[in-house]
């Protein structure tokens, strides 16, 4: 009986937060300009997504999306990895200082990020474009992969390295073959959360994507809806979002319990 | 060559280029919000900017407005989140690990497509925007941010103590009150960090939800940068930066943990 109302509980909640996406969804398969209105079933707007056509800006701003995600998350986790290396061999001061200085983007609100990196641009006399975000998302998403690689330098053999020293490996040799397949899975993990935070960023985008026209899908959706009406065709794409967040979860997930099993079984 | 090997070799100067990169981008742009805060337009330094945040009833009040969202949001989150987690995590409760991965799944989409289902929603119920609606829509954002670190330390919670409790005698509502609420205490704190800080900083999703009826601290500031005021909207972060600096005494620091563990 308890069981049954904790399972009630449970899927009411779970029925009030996917609501809003289930009918976005829904109509998105369905060619009316206003939402909640059926006007018959057709992929009309799945089409004039693809097709850019009249809404040419929403598929730039999708593109700008992305290859700002993946060119801010390729470089944290170059600059993070090295990062993490250096602190976890750093002692004392020095690495209390540089760790609590890594831990204020991830503390700091968006929006006192995002204002801090526009003073900073605007001091510097640099005009904003897509180098500036790519450069400020970089700054918020490195902290994250320092924090992801961490613990697998905790766990790591101190002795394997310098053991590939006195065997004659160089030092890059010995980081090459010994450090990075050890803190491999921190790296990959860590390439993925940044990935995810910029692609999700709206806050420090706005402000230093500057006024030259640039957008990302988040400054796009909310350009869109401050001029009142909402793109119908931001409901496919809202529904493909969700489905691919989807798939990768249940992809993560099912691999870690593959690989949780394949360890009991070792 | 030889130098730069020898420095190379040193591992702890590997962090040296990630120390010069944080020191530009991240001290120095918060040295500048000080900066700018007090100072007046021509660059002299000047206290103008926070006279005039006192002397505007508008300013104060859209602040103080701006807090009681942020702590009704979070108490609700508080009041419906932690008998999910609690469900979550007791296998008598629930054996599948699929409802709890459907609580986290939300997190990871967009806030603003988020927050564009949540006007959705409400056009289709036929219901008004507004103040119902932002208070939804901030407690439909950020109640899996207060979920996922209650049910984390629940479940690295030590049950045997519950047992303990049971064997000598409690019964089930002592138990709950006097060992469970307490052991998952950090848990519930890094949850009101994860909720608090984010809805008293927020700005878009408000005017998404309340048609820009109504007006969010963060909106203020945003306006403020926006129309080149930058002292003013200095100022104001600065505000906004202490009292996030006063919330976040209150926690330990666990937030860190769980933001790491989601993946």
């Amino acid at each position: 009986m308890k069981r049954f109302f904790a399972q009630t509980y449970l899927w009411l909640l779970l029925v009030l937060l996917y609501a809003p996406i289930v009918i976005i969804a829904i109509f998105s398969f369905t060619e009316s300009k206003v939402l909640g209105n059926w006007t018959g079933f057709s992929t009309e707007l799945y089409t004039s997504l693809f097709s850019g056509g009249a809404h040419h800006s929403l598929l730039d701003a999708i593109k700008n999306t992305l290859s700002i995600a993946l060119i801010a998350a390729t470089a944290s986790t170059l600059l993070g990895s090295v990062a993490a290396i250096g602190i976890f061999n750093m002692r004392g001061r020095k690495k209390q200082m540089i760790n609590f200085f890594n831990d204020i983007p991830m503390l700091n609100p968006d929006i006192i990020t995002g204002i801090s990196l526009f003073l900073l641009f605007v001091s510097l006399g640099i005009s904003q474009g897509y180098t500036t975000v790519v450069l400020a998302h970089i700054a918020f998403c490195t902290p994250y992969v320092v924090l992801s690689i961490m613990p697998r330098l905790q766990q790591m053999n101190p002795n394997i390295y310098e053991a590939a020293l006195d065997l004659g490996a160089t030092p890059f040799q010995a980081l090459r073959k010994v450090i990075i397949p050890e803190i491999r899975p921190g790296m990959v993990s860590g390439f993925i959360l940044a990935f995810t935070l910029s692609i999700d960023d709206f806050a420090v985008t706005l402000f230093t994507k500057g006024n030259e026209g640039l957008e990302t899908l988040s400054t796009y959706i909310y350009a869109d809806a401050r001029k009142g009406g909402l793109t119908p065709e931001l409901r496919p794409l809202s529904t493909i979002i969700f489905v691919v967040v989807l798939l990768l979860l249940i992809v993560i997930n099912v691999r870690a319990k593959r690989n949780a099993k394949r360890q009991t079984v070792m | 060559m030889n130098f730069v090997a020898k420095i190379f070799n040193k591992r702890a100067n590997w962090a040296i280029p990630y120390a010069i990169f944080l020191a530009i981008f991240v001290a120095l742009p918060l040295v500048l919000i000080v900066v700018y805060a007090f100072q007046d337009a021509n660059g002299a330094f000047t206290l103008q900017n926070f006279v005039k945040f006192v002397e505007q009833p508008e300013a104060v009040n859209t602040f103080i407005y701006s807090i009681g969202i942020a702590l009704i949001t979070t108490i609700l989150c508080v009041l419906l989140g932690y008998p999910a987690a609690y469900i979550l995590a007791n296998r008598k409760l629930n054996r599948s690990e699929t409802t709890v991965v459907l609580f986290i799944l939300p997190m990871w989409i967009n806030i603003l497509v988020r927050t564009l289902a949540t006007v959705a929603l409400f056009d289709f119920a036929k219901l008004p925007l507004g103040e119902g609606a932002l208070i939804f829509g901030m407690v439909y954002n950020f109640l899996p941010f207060m979920i996922y670190p209650i049910y984390n330390t629940l479940q690295k919670m030590d049950h045997s103590l519950i047992e303990a409790a049971e064997d000598l005698g409690a019964p089930p509502m002592k138990v709950f009150m006097k060992v469970t609420v307490p052991l998952s205490m950090p848990g519930v704190m890094s949850g009101v960090m994860m909720v608090f800080m984010p809805t008293i900083s927020t700005f878009a999703i408000a005017e998404l939800l309340t048609m820009n009826n109504v007006k969010l601290f963060g909106t203020t500031i945003q306006e403020n940068i926006n129309n080149g005021m930058w002292n003013y909207g200095a100022a104001l972060s600065l505000i906004m930066l202490v009292i996030i600096g006063i919330t976040s005494l209150f926690s330990d620091g666990d937030e860190q943990n769980d933001g790491e563990s989601l993946l």
